[in-house]
């Protein structure tokens, strides 16, 4: 199994043939929005909604084999690729790491703006929702070990 | 474009003016259509500001050395500068505030706290900004006010007769937005103040988008208040004014307490100072206030007649080629507008569009421009919106909509 900094490795050797080039980051990011497994609508609920400022993004968590697994979808296709991105980071890995272990790849990238104050699309918050579920999953997860 | 009046403006000089447009961005020529957002600023208004702080920085009109006398005259210079750009009857009826969202702030809290009693109305349109509903919102909760909205139809426009049927002796201030920033709109806001007027209403007008497209007459309008922005008309952020009418102004009380605005301080009482000062607490924005002089002379020097001629061209121009593009939805279709194309593309989030045209170059807004009623009222999210000003080429109007179309078709594969 691949630990959370090699796919964030990974995903920074694959967008460093870009070049940084903006306009083909973007085209990639949507790209990989595409290829994504499509979310099942049951799960577009109102609770399971993080909302950037300008575009919506649905995440759901849950755990098989003691993994968390993410699901998530946007509204727009941009925010829909930097979903993938961070599903792919964070899915299949314990909670404790997923709570513990922090998104380096946007910087190393050239995405910057994505992050930080830049609330349009929410990014920072569709982390922090992802570290709450991990959190909220590891500890039912030490509940039912018990 | 042959039907389209050509213009006398020689554009290519007066971007010269503009040292920002002069970059690339994602490495492509920069192609700024975000001016309802703010404008650029013009080498003049850059260069006022730094000389002011280079050669006469001090503060005004309490210091009696030779600079503080020559940073108060500049001050002062933008005051009457200001008050000939409205047509006010007197200098002293301009306040300098932080911009159009303080000044509506400060008639809201004064005028309004002072003079609106429980069961008044107060009219305000369904496109108005953010900042021309809040501070009502907030005065209504406050005294229990009513605040109500007059309607806009499916082109953008203010429903003139429901206007009319709202209007009643009840009705205490009326707060319209002169140019919508959300759709371009020119509201008739002659006669919105004339018929306001016949219950005795006073009327504030939003002119922060109108500014920089529009002939300001305060006496022709006959306003009662009015409030704008320097930097959305090429001139520095941080500052803007609120025109009022003297024996208005008398009557209300400060809007903040502090230095400048007093006359007498002492513990057992303070007296105001005259107006405008009696508005102004605190060392304003100086540099700023000095440098917008700059901006106005600057609008006076190439004529607003001719900026809106201009404009318009570039407006009917790009309507016309945006139209051809399949599913372009133009939001805001009123028969008056000033150069704002709000828009969606069929299928695409407005987002998407915004990063991709930002991608290639071009700086538009997206979302919901701080009018979310309006959203709601078109049932939208929020949309893509490019704006120009008297810099914007028909040649940047080709590539916008060259940009589109090509990003239209990776969007829609």
């Amino acid at each position: 199994m691949s630990s959370i900094a090699s796919v964030q490795e990974e995903i920074i050797d694959e967008f460093s043939i870009l070049d940084g080039d903006f306009e083909m980051t973007i085209n990639y990011l949507m790209e990989l929005g595409e290829q994504m497994p499509e979310m099942p609508e049951a799960l577009k609920t109102e609770e399971n909604i993080v909302k950037g400022c300008q575009s919506k993004v649905w995440l759901s968590a849950n755990l098989e084999n003691d993994k968390v697994q993410f699901e998530g979808d946007s509204n727009t296709a941009i925010t829909k690729g930097l979903v993938s991105l961070l599903i792919r980071v964070y899915s299949n890995q314990s909670a404790d790491a997923i709570a513990k272990e922090e998104i380096t790849f946007p910087e190393k990238i050239g995405m910057n703006r994505f992050i930080g104050t830049q609330r349009s699309n929410g990014f920072a918050a569709m982390i922090k929702q992802i570290k709450l579920y991990a959190v909220a999953l590891g500890l039912q997860q030490t509940a039912n070990n018990k | 474009m042959d039907a389209i009046a050509s213009n006398t403006l020689n554009i290519e000089k007066i971007r010269e003016q503009f040292p920002v447009l002069h970059q690339q961005v994602n490495g492509k020529q920069l192609i700024y259509f975000d001016n309802a957002a703010t404008s650029q600023k013009p080498k003049v208004v850059i260069d006022a500001l730094s000389a002011y702080y280079e050669q006469i920085n001090s503060n005004i009109h309490r210091g009696v050395h030779t600079l503080a006398e020559r940073a108060t005259n500049a001050f002062e210079e933008t005051r009457k500068k200001a008050s000939e750009f409205i047509k006010a009857r007197e200098v002293a009826e301009v306040i300098f505030t932080k911009g159009t969202t303080e000044s509506i702030n400060l008639v809201a809290s004064t005028y309004g706290r002072k003079f609106i009693k429980e069961g008044d109305e107060i009219l305000i349109s369904h496109m108005e900004h953010h900042s021309n509903i809040v501070p009502w919102q907030m005065l209504c909760e406050e005294k229990g006010a009513i605040l109500r909205v007059i309607p806009v139809n499916e082109k953008g426009e203010i429903e003139y007769s429901e206007y009319k049927k709202m209007l009643s002796d009840k009705t205490a201030f009326v707060s319209v937005v002169y140019v919508s920033n959300t759709l371009g709109t020119i509201n008739p806001v002659k006669e919105i103040i004339e018929d306001a007027h016949q219950y005795g209403a006073k009327v504030l007008i939003d002119c922060a988008q109108a500014a920089p497209h529009i002939d300001l007459d305060v006496q022709q309008l006959d306003c009662d208040f009015l409030a704008l922005s320097a930097h959305k008309a090429y001139g520095p952020t941080g500052t803007g004014i609120l025109y009022g009418k003297r024996e208005l102004l008398e009557i209300m009380p400060p809007y903040q307490g502090g230095g400048e605005m007093i006359k007498d301080v002492s513990f057992s009482g303070t007296t105001y100072n005259e107006i405008p000062y009696k508005f102004e607490a605190g060392t304003p924005n100086i540099g700023e206030v000095v440098a917008f002089k700059a901006a106005l002379d600057f609008i006076d020097s190439i004529g607003k007649d001719n900026i809106a001629a201009h404009e318009d061209h570039l407006l009917a121009y790009a309507m016309k080629k945006l139209q051809e593009i399949e599913g372009f939805t133009p939001i805001g279709t009123a028969d008056n507008k000033v150069s704002v194309i709000s828009f969606n593309m069929e299928g695409i989030h407005p987002y998407d569009l915004g990063m991709m045209l930002d991608a290639k170059g071009i700086a538009v807004r997206t979302g919901h421009h701080c009018t979310q009623p309006l959203m709601d009222r078109y049932e939208i999210e929020g949309t893509a919106r490019a704006s120009f000003a008297v810099y914007n080429t028909i040649e940047e109007v080709d590539q916008f909509v060259d940009a589109l179309q090509s990003i239209v078709k990776v969007l829609r594969k």
